[in-house]
């Protein structure tokens, strides 16, 4: 029966092609709205890491100005102080911890006549590989030995790799970073988190650094950083020794933790820790220590532009627009053909078989409608991608959920719009279509 | 008029109605809460920078080699700009407003770590700042060489000496912005600097700040490894100097790279790019859901005008001219579109004031209202417009035939 019904509403649709087509370009116009902006939403509120979004945790410790909290309402800073990023790394309570920040560096190739540039680099630990499951083309990261013992050694990304090495297997080779050398311990595959989690304080959505190297390098070396730093009072003196020992904030704190108790027992010692920093005369504000999940911390953050939420909302409103011009050319074409229903009704079909042939006619136009708006979708998308340039380019790809999410979206807006429509259709009394013919 | 008939008649067989109605009243109020956003941004991006922006471009220097003396470095590539024809000035410089990318300190009246600062853009510049910027000192004076001192990486002392804009000035001294020429204000806590000069406009770094026309002007060179250069120079040159000034940098000292050359107007629509793709998007949507909500109203009257073409047979049989049909076609379309206004009035303030709470916009102009319901309106006589005609040209005789 269903494929009669099938055939039916083909049939009535080709029957009034204009009615047909306006609907179906209703329905896709609206879907097509809907989907650019859920994707980009969709991307932006993703979670980068799902396997274990809920066993890695963003630290954040209130030691900001007695007077002023960090970010109202009594937010404690984003990011943590040099200080107590090193007490918590060599207190390693966690079953993996790594502070890290954000820098820049030139890259000077060996070749005669190619010209230095300058990679985004990112000086961290060597936990950080295992904890964020970095995937390695060739070699690995390095090990806390080496953080211990000053090595200078880099991980490289593939298109870094690429452009100094020509994509060869470059580990134990040497790449010159601001005039010093650095043996390559591993390349890593493609990896493009998104939203970039584990440093959304400079900028959410960049791409993952061109290169890594270890954060006790940088220091030791005085590497440059450019990542945000923020202070609330002015350091005790000048120099590198005195920034570090500053109340500056500048690191980003992350620390895996399996399972809920060692997540408690780790909040309590960061509690503890802060107690004991307080006797040393710091941490002048009330307790306010956090320990946040990935997801959690892209909440707190609020990663997902407001731009992207209020487009969402219109486009939302948009489909209503887009459905109720649909129910009212539903309604005009059911009750166009009611002399066609009643004569149905009068040879014995029932009700119900009436709303099911009809309700099958407005999902056809629903499917129609969605692979019209899923080719609009990507058309938003690519717009998107033109007016805003290279800083969407991680937000504007369609995954299958996506794909799915329009048809099925396209197909239950249809039908909910074809319901009142057919229910009128539906109560057609027989009797009275078949007199005036 | 036949106001009551037409309304009596349409009240009989109201989905329709209902429907265009309600489509109306949703079109409206995305329409009004959109073009508000629209205006906020179009308002926010026509605030000046204060500079001199068509004729001003600026160049990253990034030393790396370990023989880069930065301090000689930026001596000799500010003497060479300087003397190239069509300069009209250049400095270094730590950032420039709309980059994004900056330095913020507090400033306050009195000394102490207790009392609040007043946050502050800080640009370092030497004696060719205000000209290489392009600003307008409104009193006091301009740094001189000697004022002119170095800072480092970590350094933490400040010079005795600011030039601060108006809005500065008014934040600190409300009562007398212009008296604050002269006074001693406070850095880093307790550190005593003083005004002496007092600019007429300048942005800092970052647009959507609240304190955008916070900035102070610091006579330093900075030795922070990697710097901006900014180069003003003669109405209309800009374009030609920019790859001569490039090769210049590049060559004249090979230990650092020179990137990320941009003129001030690539700067601005950086800035202010989401904000510019904002509007074109939202005027997108406008365009579109009018066409939606209009094709609508034809798909809906050209029923309703077939499904009555015996009664406007018959009309027309008993003597009504054309333009009676017109107008009636056209009347009824103008009361379901009023109803549709009136309730998206309703509901565009409804949204608007939860779009206000949710995501702090602003509040819709009251203007707007009233015109967005003339604009609908007329939408929807327009679009009624041809089955309204196709229906005023059926012939009596339709009257005769049976079906």
């Amino acid at each position: 029966m269903f494929n009669y019904y099938l055939k039916l509403g083909w049939l009535s649709i080709r029957r009034n092609p204009l009615l047909s087509a306006l609907m179906i370009a209703a329905i896709a116009v609206g879907i097509g709205a809907c989907m650019t902006t859920i994707t980009v939403n969709y991307v932006m509120s993703g979670n980068p890491i799902p396997h274990k979004s809920d066993q890695l945790f963003y630290v954040q410790l209130d030691n900001w100005d007695p007077n002023v909290s960090s970010e109202e309402p009594l937010e404690p800073p984003d990011q943590v102080t040099y200080t107590d990023a090193m007490a918590l790394m060599r207190a390693g309570t966690a079953y993996r911890q790594v502070a890290s920040n954000r820098s820049g560096l030139v890259l000077e190739p060996h070749g005669e006549g190619e010209l230095p540039f300058t990679v985004d680099t990112r000086n961290t630990f060597a936990d950080f590989f295992p904890m964020f499951d970095l995937p390695f083309q060739f070699g690995s990261g390095w090990d806390r030995a080496a953080d211990a013992g000053l090595e200078r050694v880099v991980v490289l990304s593939r298109e870094i790799n690429e452009r100094v090495f020509g994509g060869e297997d470059s580990v134990g080779r040497s790449v010159r970073l601001n005039g010093m050398d650095f043996r390559v311990v591993g390349v890593i595959d493609d990896w493009l988190p998104v939203p970039k989690f584990y440093d959304v304080t400079n900028g959410a959505f960049n791409e993952p650094e061109e290169i890594f190297i270890p954060f006790n390098v940088a220091v030791e070396y005085q590497l440059p950083r450019n990542g945000n730093t923020n202070c609330w009072k002015p350091s005790e003196g000048s120099g590198h020794e005195a920034f570090l020992a500053s109340e500056c904030v500048w690191i980003q704190f992350w620390a895996e933790l399996r399972n809920a108790q060692e997540e408690q027992d780790y909040l309590a010692f960061l509690n503890a820790y802060t107690g004991q920093q307080k006797a040393l005369g710091r941490f002048p504000r009330p307790l306010n220590n956090r320990l946040d999940d990935v997801m959690e911390w892209m909440e707190r953050e609020e990663v997902v532009e407001d731009d992207a939420q209020v487009m969402l909302g219109l486009s939302l409103l948009f489909l209503v627009v887009c459905l109720l011009n649909t129910i009212g050319l539903l309604l005009a074409k059911f009750l166009g053909k009611s002399g066609d229903i009643g004569l149905r009704r009068a040879l014995g079909a029932t009700r119900a078989t009436l709303f099911i042939q009809h309700m099958i006619e407005a999902g056809l136009i629903g499917l129609g409608g969605g692979v019209l708006g899923l080719g609009l979708a990507w058309l938003g998308l690519r717009g998107i991608e033109a007016l805003f340039g290279e800083f969407v380019k991680n937000l504007v790809g369609m995954d299958w959920v996506m794909v799915l999410t329009a048809v099925c979206l396209a197909i239950c807006s249809a039908l909910l719009a074809g319901l009142y429509p057919t229910w009128r259709a539906c109560r057609v009394a027989p009797a009275g279509q078949l007199k005036t013919q | 008029m036949e106001l009551g008939p037409i309304w009596r008649a349409m009240m009989r067989n109201k989905t329709g109605a209902v429907l265009i109605a309600l489509q109306i009243a949703v079109t409206m109020a995305i329409m009004v809460n959109a073009i508000s956003i629209m205006q906020e941004r179009a308002r926010v991006m026509a605030r000046p920078s204060g500079v001199d922006e068509h004729n001003i471009f600026h160049i990253l220097s990034v030393g790396f080699a370990e023989d880069f003396n930065e301090r000689v470095t930026i001596e000799e590539d500010l003497d060479a700009l300087r003397s190239l024809p069509g300069v009209v000035d250049a400095i270094q410089t730590n950032s420039v407003p709309l980059s994004g990318g900056g330095w913020s300190m507090g400033l306050q009246t009195e000394p102490g770590a207790e009392v609040d600062g007043t946050g502050v853009a800080v640009y370092f510049v030497d004696e060719h700042g205000l000209d290489a910027f392009g600003l307008n000192l409104l009193s006091g004076e301009n740094f001189s060489a000697t004022d002119v001192g170095l800072r480092d990486r970590t350094s933490t002392e400040w010079p005795g000496k600011t030039l601060v804009t108006r809005a500065t000035a008014e934040t600190l001294f409300p009562d007398d912005p212009m008296g604050a020429l002269g006074k001693t204000v406070y850095i880093n806590d307790d550190e005593p600097i003083t005004i002496t000069g007092i600019i007429e406009q300048m942005q800092a770094p970052w647009n959507g700040w609240d304190g955008v026309e916070r900035v102070m002007l610091v006579p330093q060179h900075t030795l922070f490894g990697a710097t901006r250069y900014l180069i003003r120079t003669q109405a209309g040159r800009r374009d030609e100097l920019m790859p001569q000034v490039e090769t210049l940098l590049a060559e004249r000292n090979k230990g650092r790279i020179v990137r990320s050359m941009q003129t001030m107007d690539e700067t601005r629509e950086r800035s202010y790019l989401a904000d510019g793709s904002m509007i074109k998007m939202l005027a997108f949507v406008i365009a579109l859901l009018t066409l939606i909500t209009a094709l609508g109203i034809v798909g809906l009257a050209s029923f309703s005008v077939n499904r009555r073409t015996k009664q406007i047979g018959t009309r027309r049989a008993l003597g009504a001219p054309r333009g009676a049909i017109l107008r009636y076609f056209m009347t009824e379309n103008l009361m379901i579109s009023l109803v549709g206004v009136l309730l998206g009035g309703a509901l565009a303030v409804g949204l608007n004031m939860w779009m206000v709470e949710a995501f702090s916009l602003t509040r819709i102009n009251a203007w707007l209202l009233p015109t967005a319901m003339l604009t609908l309106c007329l939408v929807g006589q327009l679009a009624v417009f041809g089955p309204a005609r196709k229906a005023a040209s059926v012939p009596p005789a339709v009257a005769t035939r049976t079906v």
